[in-house]
């Protein structure tokens, strides 16, 4: 009983602890962005400001049951999701759902909250929107191949389908996978440039051309809602990235142990964060095929050499 | 509208206001001359996004309905349209003599003269045309109303919807357009 108390606490502390860590990256990126075109920009804090005003619009226009479903299907799938990605490597307080073949499962979860911004954004009736998600559609079948290559190359080489052993794995052996496969890491990586959707491979929101994309035509809450999760999303990606390829974090349960085991964390995903964001800063937007060539290029070679890497 | 109730906000409120003057989504509205002062708003020089004024694609997101200079009657029904699109609390800025009294096309035969006989306007920035100082100090004075909870001007629309609707209706002849549940 003391066992679940403590595991619904961890559970809630971990979503806060998502939101606040996916909110802050944004603001920091905004800031960022603003010094690198020589701007004083927003407060760091800005997203939570940002979030908080919309929360506190006074009408939200709903366009029926999808509509309304969709902010909710992203941040359902977002916490579910968040709860089978190791936090902290052998901390009891994040819960940590993993079960063998829990790769495979997320691999379909993390897809889940596309899906029900698509099935929304259907729903407003709004052209725009429904060119944004087929843009989104297609890039993911871009990213995805990369991607899911890069995943099965460290399946096939340590034959597990669980990122907890492939976590003990890189905690025994002392190595980081970016270093034992280091071709999949390089998929992983690009597909990553599709996955935050910074500036070349921002066809789906496409400020300026698409009007917002999927979500020009929620507001208020329901724009609210889907930014935490997006957040939310955010931290999950770069987590698991961090799980899979940079020996994950965490020493052990105690009170000093933890708060180390974040810094670490935190440490490496804001690293990886800012992989696409250099990215995006230096490159102009591609076009939808454009973006599609380019993940089919390079990035898939890299991800066929890793796998033929993993076998021999 | 009454200007002192600023003691009359509760804490929820007071909150709300001051996250809504600190997170502004401007809807620009290009539709005269003064829309080439916007980007060197925005952009290093001027930096509009350190007060938190943020560009928005698409009126569900907007905040801020900005009008910037003279408008066309058939640009009217688009305007109307989109500030009716807009979720409340939102906020018209007037930007331009253009709008104000028709600056230099006050006898034109296809342009409307006053802007708030067809939607109600917050803030005014005078000027043919506005530096982006100006328009900064706009948006600045925008900030001060709605933080002492002034700037409610959507429901004085909602509620003297019809002297606004005759209004409309007297430029836009043919008037065909959707109902909104806002
Ligand atoms: S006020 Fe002057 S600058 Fe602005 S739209 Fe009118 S004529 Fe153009």
């Amino acid at each position: 009983m003391e066992d679940l108390g403590i595991k619904i606490i961890g559970a809630l502390l971990t979503v806060i602890l998502a939101f606040t860590v996916g909110m802050t990256y944004g603001g920091i990126v905004r800031k960022l962005t603003a010094r690198v075109q020589n701007r004083r920009g927003p407060v760091i804090w800005q997203n939570f400001l940002d979030l908080l005003k919309l929360q506190s619009k006074k009408t939200n226009i709903a366009h029926g049951f999808m509509g309304h479903m969709a902010p909710v299907w992203i941040i359902i799938s977002a916490g579910t999701v968040l709860m089978f990605i190791p936090i902290l490597n052998g901390n009891l307080w994040f819960p940590n759902l993993t079960f063998h073949g829990d790769l495979i499962f997320l691999l379909y979860m993390m897809v889940f909250g596309s899906l029900g911004m698509a099935l929304g954004a259907g729903q407003t009736g709004n052209p725009n929107s429904a060119i944004g998600v087929t843009r989104g559609l297609s890039q993911m079948v871009g990213f995805e191949i990369p991607f899911v290559l890069a995943l099965v190359a460290l399946m096939v080489q340590y034959k597990t389908t669980s990122i907890q052993d492939i976590m003990d794995i890189q905690a025994q052996t002392g190595t980081w996978m970016m270093f034992a496969n280091p071709f999949a890491f390089l998929a992983a990586l690009f597909a990553s440039l599709g996955m935050f959707r910074y500036s070349p491979f921002d066809i789906v929101g496409a400020p300026a051309e698409l009007a917002s994309g999927p979500v020009s035509e929620f507001g208020g809450k329901y724009l609210g809602t889907m930014m935490s999760g997006g957040s939310i999303f955010a931290f999950i990606k770069l987590t698991l990235y961090v799980d899979l390829f940079m020996g994950g974090a965490g020493f052990g349960t105690g009170i000093l142990a933890t708060i180390m085991g974040l810094g670490i964390l935190l440490l490496k995903t804001f690293s990886l964060y800012m992989v696409p964001v250099f990215y995006g800063w230096i490159s102009p937007r591609y076009r939808t095929e454009q973006a599609i060539r380019y993940f089919w290029g390079w990035p898939t070679a890299l991800g066929v050499i890793a796998v033929i890497w993993a076998i021999f | 509208m009454t200007s002192n109730n600023k003691d009359k906000q509760t804490i929820v409120e007071y909150i709300q206001n001051w996250s809504r003057k600190h997170s502004l989504f401007v809807m620009a509205y290009g539709t005269g001359c003064g829309a080439i002062e916007i980007p060197a708003t925005m952009t290093s020089r001027y930096d509009a996004e350190r007060f938190g004024i943020r560009g928005a694609a698409t009126p569900r997101q907007a905040d801020v309905l900005l009008i910037t200079g003279y408008l066309a009657t058939k640009t009217l029904k688009r305007v109307i349209r989109v500030y009716e699109q807009m979720q409340d609390p939102k906020y018209v800025i007037g930007f331009g003599s253009c709008t104000i009294n028709g600056g230099m096309y006050y006898d034109s035969y296809n342009t409307i003269n006053a802007l708030d006989r067809y939607i109600p306007v917050d803030v005014y920035i005078n000027g043919c045309m506005p530096r982006p100082e100006a328009v900064i100090s706009g948006f600045v004075q925008l900030q001060k109303q709605i933080a002492e909870g002034t700037a409610n001007n959507a429901a004085k629309y909602k509620e003297n919807l019809e002297w606004y609707r005759a209004n409309q209706k007297k430029i836009i002849k043919n008037w065909r357009m959707p109902d909104y549940n806002w």
